[in-house]
């Protein structure tokens, strides 16, 4: 779970970081006010998106007076922002941060992450702050410092000296700095993090380091132990499939395809995906059904794939281990009583309770075009559904 | 011979009184797994399918001779049952619980590589040596005794690439899930080397997926140390960037961990790579004869 700027903040509060004074608003009187109480002239405005590049993409400005903020405020709210990463369609601001504007000495970079080859996390920093740490990467490797920390062990004081001492934070800095890192590091503990970055971390001409701007997401595997961060979770920025999938315990991720998916486990769902697409089709989805999913969660699997109104077709495929054909058998059964399916059901069972599943659909004299491989039923799919253009 | 695992493996489970743990002990046991006790804290002195039952894994180990423990601890629990299976001294941890949270694997890691235990998984379907022995979820029937090893982060296509070899006849001398999260106990490399070194595996299939370096690394390990044919498939060439895809490890982040390098590492060392997932039986059948 990505958290925005603003959510992000707050956390940084509770353990007394440094960073600019300001608050978010989702409208324009509220960002006046916040302007207004402020007090100091020169504030900076940023739209509150999950994607990077929002200065580029024209989401963060500095402002001077009360007209300004609001003004610009207007625009951003409820405009989309494109950015770099957010593709064409850019993503609907809802909230703006209004933060006072700080004088600026340097920009640093500070990032703690997971390193999946080590299985150890690394706090990466570097003194080109402000720019994109891929591009820094490609061009000065030498300025970015991977440092590897035991998780067991923590950041150790020598780590700590180190990593200032790569930022320049060095002299009556360097104390600054070194607790500065082994709080962050405290916060990515403490918060489940799977990604914390600090792009950037500056240095003003008082001498006082300061967060400016931060990255933060969520493990979603430890969102059980952080309720409170479950409350605050914005859901604007998924789709409402996405979000009636989530609760009812399934994967989905809509893609642009007309071909429904609805399959069990994550590496097969991919795998039919890619099948599908291999054979001249387009998925609609992808969709995990998951392990061990009551009758239930098959029916709404079929209600979700149906909220996508491209979707000429479905191909269901599903081999047993945890999951019970006969489980998604019954499923299927009463998803075509539920949601009076139109378009043309091609099934693959395999598995864990084949045989009886396979004799309950047949029973049930449903439509359904039965497929005995994967290659069978991409093969079967695909016809289906160009017959019925 | 066969990988981890064979017909005189001793077997505990971790989590046998819940819903999962009971329904594949079941399914364990029918397929010959000599499983001598469960654990469940609370519920020590019972008994389930004739199996007793342990409030912990040191008493499961002092009354029984069993090495090898299979995990289905819920997961806010899980990290915990590791570490306990491995100081009780079990030589051989499986952990099948999905969704522990990526701190707790990180300490479980650092903690295991300090000890004797192995650990596969978690989020995994386990290991299964056809016609021996079976600690795991997948489905019995679709194996058969035979010369390829299975190596997969996923569980339900790797039933899918077992399912097309055993109807080709094609038999597998044992096959590994190491799960689909991003910190895992055994990797790639690890499972490799053990094939490579297995007299009765003669091919290796290796199923990966997008996100991560796993599938890179393993192919400076197979340019370096394998000499035994590789075939792979790797899935998620559909996938949209940025998004994960159903495993927690299955992401392509800032670009990197797509399909197209990793199968362009792989096949720059000599491994047959199918671009269709229903290809893989037929690709191992055609190496091997």
């Amino acid at each position: 779970m990505k958290l925005y700027e603003y959510q992000a903040r707050e956390i940084l509060h509770k353990y007394n970081i440094n960073f600019p004074k300001g608050e978010a608003a989702a409208s324009v009187d509220e960002a006046a006010k916040i302007y207004s109480q402020l007090g100091t002239e020169r504030s900076v405005i940023k739209a509150q998106v999950l994607a990077g590049g929002r200065g580029k993409g024209g989401g963060v400005k500095i402002v001077e007076t009360l007209e300004e903020a609001t003004a610009f405020t207007a625009k951003l709210i409820g405009s989309h922002l494109i950015t770099a990463q957010t593709g064409e369609k850019g993503t609907l601001v809802n909230k703006v941060l209004v933060a006072e504007a700080i004088d600026i000495k340097s920009e640093l970079y500070l990032a703690i992450s997971i390193d999946r080859s080590t299985s150890k996390i690394t706090i990466i920093s570097s003194t080109e702050g402000g720019t994109e740490i891929e591009e820094v990467s490609a061009k000065t490797p030498h300025k970015i410092l991977k440092e590897q920390i035991n998780p067991l062990l923590g950041v150790l004081n020598f780590q700590a000296r180190q990593i200032a001492q790569n930022l320049n934070l060095t002299g009556s800095l360097a104390t600054k700095g070194s607790s500065l890192i082994k709080n962050l590091f405290k916060i990515f503990i403490e918060n489940d993090c799977s990604l914390l970055e600090i792009n950037p971390l500056v240095l003003t001409p008082d001498d006082e380091v300061v967060v400016l701007d931060i990255k933060m997401d969520i493990d979603d595997n430890a969102l059980f132990r952080h309720k409170d961060l479950l409350e605050t979770k914005d859901l604007s920025d998924d789709s409402s499939a996405e979000n009636m999938a989530s609760e009812a315990g399934l994967s989905y991720i809509g893609l642009d395809g007309n071909i429904g998916c609805l399959v069990n486990g994550a590496g097969l769902a991919m795998a039919t995906m890619d099948i599908i697409k291999l054979y001249g089709g387009s998925p609609a989805n992808f969709l995990d059904v998951g392990g061990d999913a009551p009758v239930e969660r098959v029916t709404t699997a079929f209600e979700i794939i149906f909220t996508d109104p491209h979707v000429a077709g479905v191909l269901v495929n599903i081999f047993g281990g945890i999951m019970k054909c006969d489980i998604v058998a019954e499923g299927i059964i009463h998803a075509i009583e539920k949601v009076d399916i139109k378009v043309p059901l091609v099934v693959r069972l395999e598995g864990t309770n084949v045989e009886i599943a396979r004799k309950m659909l047949d029973d049930s004299k449903l439509n359904i075009i039965f497929a005995d491989s994967m290659k069978d039923a991409s093969e079967k799919i695909i016809k289906a559904v160009n017959e019925n253009k | 011979m066969s990988i981890l695992i064979n017909k005189d493996t001793k077997v505990i489970c971790q989590g046998i009184t819940g819903h999962s743990g009971k329904f594949h002990t079941e399914h364990m046991l029918e397929y010959g797994t000599k499983i001598l006790a469960g654990v469940t804290p609370g519920k020590g002195g019972t008994q389930i399918f004739d199996v007793p039952v342990f409030d912990s894994v040191k008493e499961a180990t002092e009354e029984t001779e069993c090495d090898t423990s299979i995990i289905y601890v819920p997961a806010p629990f899980a990290a915990d049952a590791i570490i306990e299976a491995s100081e009780a001294g079990i030589k051989l941890i499986i952990c099948i619980t999905e969704g522990i949270p990526t701190i707790d694997m990180l300490k479980v890691k650092a903690y295991i590589s300090t000890q004797s235990s192995r650990l596969i998984g978690p989020n995994c379907p386990g290991i299964i040596t056809p016609g021996e022995s079976k600690i795991g979820i997948m489905p019995g029937y679709i194996h058969t005794p035979g010369p390829v090893g299975v190596v997969s982060r996923s569980g339900t296509l790797t039933y899918e690439a077992v399912w097309q070899l055993t109807q080709r006849d094609v038999g597998q001398s044992t096959c590994i899930g190491i799960g689909g999260d991003p910190v895992i106990g055994t990797t790639f490399i690890d499972t490799l080397k053990l094939f490579q070194e297995d007299s009765d595996t003669e091919a290796i299939v290796m199923i990966g997926e997008i996100g991560g370096s796993a599938e890179e690394e393993a192919a400076e390990f197979i340019k370096q140390e394998v000499t035994k044919p590789v075939i792979s498939f790797i899935a998620g060439l559909t996938a949209p960037k940025g998004r994960r895809m159903g495993h927690a490890g299955a992401i392509i982040a800032g670009g990197k961990g797509t399909v197209a390098e990793k199968v362009s590492c792989l096949r720059s060392v000599g491994v047959t790579v199918v671009d269709s997932p229903a290809d893989i039986g037929e690709a191992v059948q055609k190496i091997l004869s």
